[in-house]
Formats: structure tokens, C-alpha cells, sequence
């Protein structure tokens, strides 16, 4: 009796299944979830690194009527006479050169600079003579980790592609950020400064003043 | 002869007439949000369920609103990930410098709200010799690097076991195939539960619509990354997939002076980022919580 009057309800729950799938495989509907790129081709981009700015010119240790550091072009002197081998350590130079600052340790102008040709060419220890913008295994003589971090792509900012199978990636040189008469690093004011209305001192939470740890 | 009115009678209509009133007035939000709510975005599905074809309608539908409401073409791609690519961060502390460049580029190139000077990324200024993040100073205002202190970047960790995404009622959050914790603007609540689990405070919730002027739009934008949020929805860093699924690099990365930020691909041996994995002696945040970031941080001085 009772299974008699359940038959009807079971066929009809049939029809409504068989209809749901056919109607699934019918639509066979693609998510766009399900798509994903193919993978990364050979690295046929290359890494070049910016050619350093060449120093044009210096600091003249004056100042004009906007109280502005005026600099004076190397050709104002060198293109009618030509330098003479640079002397031992900066304090010898003379004339225009007595601006020039120099805090890169105890190196005297020819441990870095071809006295053959002071301005065009940097000689390395061994004696190499090199252009002057192949300065990164000058430096690495002695910043060897740094050097070493360079080439890994973990020291000093990059811009372009991390896929060189899509793009090209440009590395910066040593001197975009490091003054080579000067290499400390120049910090400065920071930009951005955040406005959220939470990170305001007002709003910091109080907290407990800090415990001693083991590590100090 | 008018028969008077009874008591029961005029309160009765007194009564319905209120309670018509009340429900009418409880309706009117339903009514101004049915304005701003075309049919096609009330039945708008969830990211994950879009095919193909319906994806390129409700991508077609956002440009002319960008364009309607913001004056600004803008192209809206849909970024998906690339086989064979994991992503990984890495930060160098020792070569940080607290300059917030990269918070700037983050600024600028996903769209954030220019009032706010909001951002992916929050630069905490650290005492020397302390990890404590909740101490950490995101404020600073004096040149850096100053003495004494370190400077530690925090954005979204991309975890691999991600608390955001198991909080969220709606399944609005969820990790790609490639690491990357996405957000689909159109289905998220805004109930914050994701804000409020992520021990990185790496999400954000739009309060107000970003409020950015159309020739500062950045036009190039993703739909789960940097396309303009409305109100009241989370989001967070992508690490800029509608860039890096494109093989390009993060902009933060491209706007660090230093060359602290580290990224690629974790599955490819030859990576930059593998290389630094392999070679400094790395750590996460917080790795106690067990939430496996995939942003990774390392001294090397």
C-alpha cells in the first residue's frame, strides 16, 4: 500500500535527476577559475645594468645669488689642458678639485682611477685597466659579498620583468646609489607618511612597558 | 444619523496606519540600495563561479561604471595564474632603510584612496635588538635610518594556511593556485572577520569609495587586484598580480632603492628568490601561529 503510493514521487525524483545532469553535461560550462597560463618559457630576455652617470662635472665650493652649490664643468678646464696624474690622496688636489669630498676610507685617488687616464678609466689591483662604467668588479675587489649578493639579485633595486621568458630586467649600478667618493649610503626624509586615523599616536593602545628578555 | 466612531475601531487604523508608516520607513534603505543595484549586479555570481562569458559581461559592466563614475577608461584584465609559478617574497632588514618608497608605489598603483595615504604595505620603525610588531612605530616622520632602529615592512604574507580566508562566512577570500590571497570586491560583506583574524594587520576596509581623482587612476588593473573598490568591502596586497601574473615585477619591488625586496618564482630552482632561501638565514613573522607566510625576511650583516 505505502510503496504503491511512494512510486510516482520516486519516478518523478528520477526524471528531475536525470534532467539536472543532462542539462549539466548539455552546458558543460567552463569557470574562469579553471584557466591558467602556461608555464614560464626559456629566460630569453636579458639583465643589463644601467651604465653609470659619468661625473661631469664638480663642486665648486661656492654659491650663486639663489644661494644655490654651484658645480663647474670638467671640460671648463680639461678641454684646454690636460690633468696631470692625480696626486696620492684628495687633500693634494688643487685648484676647482678642493671641493671634493671624499669619505670612502683610507684609498688614494689611483687605487681606483687609471693615473694613465684618470677620468675615463678605472685600473684594478691587479693592474687591469677597465672603461669606467665596468666599475662593479672594481668595487667587488674588496665588497665581495655584496658583489656576490648583486649577482644573486639580492642587493641594489631592479625594475622590468621577474619572467625574463616575458621581459627584459634592468639592474642598477653600484654608483646609482653609492657616490663612489662617498659610498655611504644617503638616507633622507621619508615619503608617504600614513593618515590612517588609527595608526595616530592618539589611538595607539597603551601598552605594558617592555619586559627584559633573555636576548636583552 | 453617523454612527460615532468606537474607540477600539480608531485605534485599530491609528495602529495600522503606524505600522504602515514604520515598515515603510524600515524598507527605505532597501529602496535607495535598489537604486544604486542594477538586476545584473544583484544576481552578479561569486568570482569562482563567472564562466568565461559572464566574467567578460560584469568585466565590460565595471569599465563603463569606472568610466561613468570616475571619467577615467580604464582596462580591467583577468589576470589567472601561470603553471609552474609559486610565488615568494623576500626582505632583506639589513639593507632597509625606512624610506616608505615602496608603500608610495603601492599607493599609487593599486588605486588607494588618496586622503587616507592608504597602503598595502606599513613600515614599522623598530627599536634595535626588539621584534615586538605591536611596538613598532608605522608613523615615523625624521630622516632615516635612524640610529638605533631597523625598519620592517609588513604587507600581506600571502600565508599558506591562511586565517582570513577560513573566517570569511562568505567565501569572498580565497588562496589561487599560485599563493596569491585574492578578494572578490562584489561578493565581500564587509563583516571584517578577515581583518580582525589576520595577525599581520594586512587588510584594509574601505570606509568610504576611494576617493581618487581620474587622471591619477592607474588604468591598468586587474579585477581581483587593483580595479576600484566600492564602499564597505576588505582589501589587501595581491602582490600585485595584475603585474607579476604578467611576468613583471611588484611595484614595490621596482620602487625599493635599496634592492632589500627579493621576488619570484619558488618553484623555479634558478630564482632569485630561491637563492636567497637557500643562502641567508630566513624567518617569518609570527611563525608560531603557524600560518606558513610565504614572505620571508632575513638580516645579513
Amino acid at each position: 500500500m505505502e510503496s504503491r503510493s511512494l512510486a510516482p514521487a520516486v519516478r518523478r525524483g528520477y526524471l528531475l535527476v536525470s534532467t539536472l545532469l543532462a542539462l549539466g553535461v548539455g552546458c558543460n560550462r567552463r569557470l574562469a577559475t579553471e584557466r591558467l597560463q602556461p608555464a614560464p618559457g626559456p629566460k630569453s630576455f636579458p639583465v643589463t645594468i644601467r651604465e653609470p652617470k659619468k661625473l661631469t662635472s664638480i663642486e665648486s665650493g661656492g654659491t650663486n645669488a639663489k644661494v644655490q652649490e654651484m658645480r663647474v664643468a670638467c671640460k671648463t678646464c680639461h678641454s684646454m689642458r690636460a690633468g696631470a696624474a692625480p696626486p696620492t690622496s684628495v687633500e693634494a688636489l688643487q685648484a676647482f678639485h678642493q671641493g671634493l669630498t671624499f669619505r670612502h676610507g683610507p684609498l688614494e685617488c689611483a687605487s681606483c682611477h687609471d693615473p694613465a687616464a684618470p677620468s675615463a678609466r678605472i685600473r684594478l689591483a691587479s693592474g687591469k685597466s677597465l672603461p669606467l662604467a665596468d666599475a662593479l668588479e672594481l668595487c667587488g675587489q674588496c665588497h665581495g659579498p655584496q658583489l656576490r649578493d648583486f649577482h644573486a639579485g639580492a642587493h641594489g633595486g631592479m625594475t622590468g620583468y621577474w619572467d625574463l621568458s616575458r621581459g627584459p630586467r634592468e639592474r642598477n649600478h653600484c654608483v646609482d646609489c653609492h657616490d663612489p667618493h662617498a659610498p655611504r649610503y644617503v638616507g633622507g626624509q621619508p615619503v608617504h607618511q600614513p593618515r590612517d586615523r588609527f595608526l595616530s599616536p592618539a589611538h595607539a593602545p597603551a601598552l605594558p612597558p617592555a619586559q627584559e628578555t633573555p636576548h636583552g | 444619523m453617523v454612527e460615532p466612531v468606537k474607540r477600539r475601531v480608531a485605534l485599530k487604523v491609528l495602529g495600522a496606519t503606524l505600522g504602515a508608516g514604520a515598515f515603510a520607513e524600515a524598507m527605505a534603505p532597501l529602496r535607495s540600495w535598489a537604486k544604486d543595484l542594477t538586476l545584473d549586479q544583484f544576481l552578479q555570481n561569486n568570482y569562482r563561479e563567472l564562466d568565461e562569458a559572464a566574467l567578460a559581461e560584469v568585466i565590460k559592466r565595471h569599465e563603463a561604471e569606472t568610466l561613468r563614475e570616475h571619467g577615467r577608461e580604464v582596462h580591467i584584465g583577468d589576470y589567472r595564474p601561470i603553471e609552474g609559478v609559486s610565488f615568494g617574497y623576500a626582505l632583506n632588514l639589513s639593507l632597509c632603510v625606512g624610506c616608505r618608497k615602496c608603500a608610495e608605489a603601492c599607493h599609487h598603483e593599486n588605486n588607494h584612496d588618496r586622503a587616507t595615504n592608504n597602503s598595502y604595505i606599513r613600515v614599522l620603525e623598530m627599536d634595535q635588538g626588539t621584534f615586538d610588531l605591536e611596538r613598532g612605530n608605522a608613523t615615523y616622520d625624521h630622516p632615516v635610518p635612524s640610529p638605533g632602529k631597523y625598519y620592517l615592512p609588513v604587507q600581506c604574507q600571502q600565508c599558506d594556511n591562511p586565517p582570513c580566508v577560513s573566517v570569511c562566512p562568505v567565501q569572498a577570500t580565497w588562496k589561487e593556485k599560485d599563493g596569491i590571497v585574492v578578494v572578490d570586491y562584489d561578493w565581500c560583506i564587509g563583516c571584517r572577520y578577515c581583518e580582525a583574524a589576520c595577525p599581520y594587520h594586512a587588510r584594509r576596509f574601505n570606509w568610504q569609495k576611494p576617493q581618487i581623482s581620474a587622471d591619477e587612476i592607474n588604468p591598468d588593473q586587474g579585477y581581483l587586484s587593483n580595479r576600484l573598490r566600492p564602499q564597505g568591502v576588505v582589501e589587501k596586497c595581491t602582490f600585485c598580480l595584475h603585474r607579476t601574473r604578467q611576468g613583471k615585477l611588484p611595484a614595490c619591488q621596482e620602487a625599493c632603492p635599496t634592492g632589500a625586496r627579493v621576488f619570484g618564482n619558488l618553484l623555479d630552482p634558478d630564482s632569485e628568490i630561491r637563492n636567497v632561501l637557500a643562502t641567508k638565514r630566513i624567518f617569518v613573522l609570527k611563525e608560531e601561529l603557524g600560518t606558513r607566510p610565504r614572505f620571508f625576511y632575513f638580516f645579513d650583516k
